[in-house]
């Protein structure tokens, strides 16, 4: 009869115990906060006690992966406080002793080491799953070798000083053309004085209007 | 009764009716002044002079600020009065008597060579510090060819635990400006040494300006199909993709709203006109350069009237746009400062998500005041309100370099609209910069600076160095100080004395009447009685007025300007600074060396005459100009012996 009742002193107690040990601002304990809408908009699933479950399991992932040899189970990872926010308290007890918890440094090296599979395993990222005091490593930034406006300089200044060099080999080129030009026009233009014509205009007699350009304005 | 001061000698020194149909007809003289193709470019090439960057982040600060729609009416009546006349005078005496500046007002009055020399001046300290912000624009635009923008996120600190302190007491877009391409020193006092991949960006920035200016208006006049046409293109491309962005509407509402109580601040129609006057690039010498170019009976009054148009246009239009990205950011901004609060409620309180809302969050708010007061306080909530950050009106550098991109970087695909936004900044700069050295170019020519032999690329290429050079004062740590100075002071107070007297030499020394027929010559009818008034009377008042109420506020403001410094105790806000003493000589040296030019060349001229008592003082042989090259060149034709002589002795 004595053993019969402690065996259901110990049935109720065990649970009991546990939520002892499982209390808002636990000394080895982590708040937990969940933003489902904010994360998932529309898509978002139900936070009930199947995901509380969940949870439950992949501490238990995160616990064992980190500790290789410890085998630690659903039932070592106790949860508590749950509000509507969806926020709750959790802390994690060793799997060979149940009243012993293991303390916080362990549990956040843990979730650092797996913090990106539990982050998958809800569809959440750092800032919708976050684990109040464990703050999210940054990323290393990506730094490429020659900075990037340094290529794009080099292709600008590049076609400008081609540019610059054509345009100046160009109007060399020109120059050497016209004195060539020049020593030979000569001749010509004695030809063109003969006949009484002088820079294209007939000085012969008076000034022919039929021939001006009759558009007074610059020309669209 | 016109008032007409007397000016002997003015027969001689500009070619005559009959002179000028001449040069129209001979091919031969055309040779040696360089011509426009055809109008399209000339027209591009004025209304990208005119249309710069004061239209895109100058204009629009002043819309809102003062009175957001209600300031088109004081803009609009300034633009009418103040910018049309003096743009048609600028073309019209250009156009006649077919010089640069200097070539022109000494043409009008040997004693008025100064008003050429001081336009020359402030072409030149303008053209230093604007390339400079090119330089900038360059060194952004470099930047936006990468996935992630780098003024997006603040860079790890050194031992990559956390962000750099001072990007994240401010934010990532002021980091990006003042540290990485600044560089900023506290001080004006501290230079802080050359950054070099500034130096880089202005080499490149001067050599573009150089390849396009490099024939003078034989390649500017292709450059400008690119340079002035392409921002229109942008605008409309960012003012669809503003309009389909949450919020813009918000902003070009908040722009336009009528205060019509500010119509009655004399600030805002001193404003309307400053802009107004600044905006047409007027006194610069550019304009009257390029008009010489043209035929002689182009019709400068349609071009002057339709160039106003577009620029007045075009500052509305990108006013527009800039406030619907404005609004876009405001909203963005306000989003998430709301945001932030409800999520410090929903988490002090453990309440559902979703359970305060932007639109219940101050009805929540209160009822939570009301049972937990003490909470409520200690959780610090900012108060959001739209209309505040809408009117975070920033203007200049801040507007192009700050919101802006922080805008750029909440869009989606953000590199391609960060591109397409420095490169309209950029044609809309390089167009104004056309102007600018071409304003510093014909003078130097004029003034023989150069040796004649010496070729076109040559000149231009020796000028781009130097300022070049000089211009690296600017790239220094605290080069955007000393920019904002030449801002203030080296562009503002001399261009009104110059156009002031710009208006006075040619109304009553060159006179009126003259001047009057030479247009009735040009164009086929007289100015009508608009042009005569606000020639005559109108806007030299109007400039009277602006230039005395500017001259008093500059001299009797206190000096500050703002810094950046990051140990200051209210940074992030720039803390203000009174400028040290030796400053008070360099803006002497901006401002009075250009101003007092034009008395004291009529001074030296003047003392010069009465020395020598030369009887021919006011000859042609004065200045050597290409128009007096062609004159005598058909002196020269005349006198050769084998040419037969013709009936009535041509």
């Amino acid at each position: 009869m004595l053993v019969w009742i402690l065996f259901l002193l110990c049935q109720v107690g065990a649970p009991a115990l546990a939520q002892d040990l499982c209390q808002r601002d636990a000394p080895n304990g982590y708040k937990v906060r969940i933003s489902l809408k904010t994360a998932l908009g529309e898509d978002a699933y139900e936070w009930n006690q199947s995901e509380m479950f969940f949870f439950q399991a992949t501490m238990a992932f995160a616990m064992r992966r980190h500790f290789q040899m410890e085998t630690y189970n659903v039932d070592n990872i106790i949860l508590c406080v749950q509000t509507s926010r969806v926020s709750f308290w959790f802390v994690v007890t060793s799997p060979d002793n149940t009243t012993m918890l293991i303390p916080k440094a362990d549990v956040e090296k843990a979730v650092r080491m797996s913090r990106h599979r539990i982050n998958n395993a809800f569809l959440l990222s750092d800032r919708t799953l976050e684990f109040l005091g464990i703050y999210p490593t940054l990323a290393a930034p990506v730094n490429p070798d020659t900075p990037p406006w340094l290529i794009v300089f080099g292709v600008v200044i590049g076609a400008v000083c081609a540019g610059i060099i054509a345009l100046l080999v160009s109007s060399l080129l020109q120059k050497r053309r016209k004195e060539k030009g020049m020593t030979e026009d000569g001749q010509d233009e004695e030809d063109m004085q003969v006949k009484g014509v002088e820079n294209g205009i007939n000085l012969d007699g008076t000034y022919n209007r039929g021939f001006t350009d009759d558009d007074r304005f610059t020309k669209l | 009764m016109r008032l007409q001061l007397p000016n002997p000698g003015l027969e001689d020194r500009i070619l005559s009716h009959e002179e000028l149909d001449k040069l129209e007809t001979e091919e031969a003289g055309s040779g040696d002044r360089p011509k426009w193709d055809n109008k399209t470019q000339y027209m591009l090439t004025c209304v990208g002079f005119c249309v710069g960057l004061g239209n895109v982040w100058r204009f629009p600060y002043l819309c809102q600020s003062h009175g957001g729609g209600a300031f088109m009416i004081p803009f609009l009546i300034l633009l009418v009065l103040e910018g049309v006349p003096l743009l048609h005078l600028e073309f019209a005496i250009g156009q006649r008597l077919r010089k640069g500046s200097l070539g022109v007002w000494s043409t009008i009055h040997p004693y008025l060579a100064g008003v050429g020399i001081a336009s020359m001046f402030v072409s030149l300290m303008i053209s230093l510090y604007y390339n400079t912000i090119m330089a900038w624009v360059m060194w952004y635009l470099f930047n936006s060819f990468q996935e992630t923008l780098p003024w997006s996120q603040c860079p790890l600190n050194y031992n990559l635990t956390g962000l750099v302190s001072e990007c994240e007491q401010s934010s990532p877009v002021d980091y990006f400006w003042y540290r990485e391409t600044l560089n900023s020193t506290p001080d004006i006092g501290e230079n802080g040494g050359l950054q070099w991949w500034m130096v880089l960006c202005l080499v490149s920035a001067w050599a573009v300006l150089y390849i396009c200016i490099i024939r003078g208006i034989e390649t500017t006049g292709k450059a400008v199909y690119v340079t002035s046409t392409l921002p229109y293109v942008v605008l409309s491309i960012f003012l669809i993709r503003g309009l389909t962005l949450k919020g813009s509407l918000s902003g070009v509402v908040f722009l336009f709203t009528p205060n019509l109580t500010e119509l009655t601040n004399p600030t805002t129609w001193l404003d309307a006109g400053a802009q107004v006057f600044y905006s047409f690039s007027i006194a610069f010498g550019g304009l009257i350069s390029f008009s010489s170019y043209n035929s002689v009976h182009n019709n400068c009054e349609q071009d002057a009237v339709i160039i106003s148009a577009v620029n007045g246009f075009t500052s509305v239009y990108a006013a527009t746009v800039i406030y619907t990205i404005i609004g876009f950011r405001a909203t963005e901004r306000f989003d998430n400062c709301l945001g932030g609060n409800i999520l410090v409620l929903l988490n002090t309180f453990d309440l559902p998500e979703g359970n305060v809302t932007e639109s219940n969050y101050d009805q929540v708010l209160q009822s939570l005041n009301g049972t937990h007061p003490e909470v409520i306080q200690g959780l610090n909530l900012k108060t959001c309100d739209l209309n505040t950050f809408l009117s975070e009106g920033v203007e200049g550098t801040g507007l192009a370099f700050i919101v802006f991109t922080e805008a750029i970087t909440k869009m989606p695909a953000s590199p391609v609209w960060s591109v397409l936004f420095f490169i309209m900044l950029f044609c809309l700069g390089l167009s104004s910069m056309f102007g600018n050295i071409e304003g510093v170019l014909v003078p130097l020519q004029d003034l023989g600076v150069f040796p004649k032999s010496w070729p076109k690329e040559s000149t231009t290429g020796i000028t781009c160095v130097l300022c070049c050079i000089v211009g690296l004062i600017f790239v220094q740590g605290s080069g955007n100080y000393w920019l904002s100075l030449f801002d203030s002071y080296g562009g503002s107070i001399p261009l009104l004395i110059i156009a002031f007297c710009e208006m006075v030499g040619v109304v009553y020394l060159y006179g009126i009447d003259r001047f009057n027929d030479d247009i009735e010559f040009m164009i086929g009818h007289k100015p009508n009685l608009f042009w005569q008034i606000t020639w005559r009377f109108v806007s030299p008042a109007i400039m009277l007025v602006i230039f005395v109420f500017y001259f008093i506020t500059k001299v009797t403001e206190t000096l500050l300007y703002k810094t950046w410094n990051p140990e200051s105790e209210n940074f992030p806000t720039l803390e203000e600074k009174e400028y040290p003493t030796w400053i008070f000589v360099i803006i002497f040296i901006l401002a009075g060396i250009p101003g007092l030019s034009v008395p004291l060349t009529a001074i030296y001229k003047c003392l010069r005459n009465r020395c020598c008592k030369k009887d021919n003082e006011f000859k042609q042989d004065d200045l050597n100009t290409i128009a007096k090259q062609v004159h005598l060149t058909d002196e020269a034709t005349k006198n050769k012996p084998d040419i037969p002589e013709t009936a009535d002795g041509r």
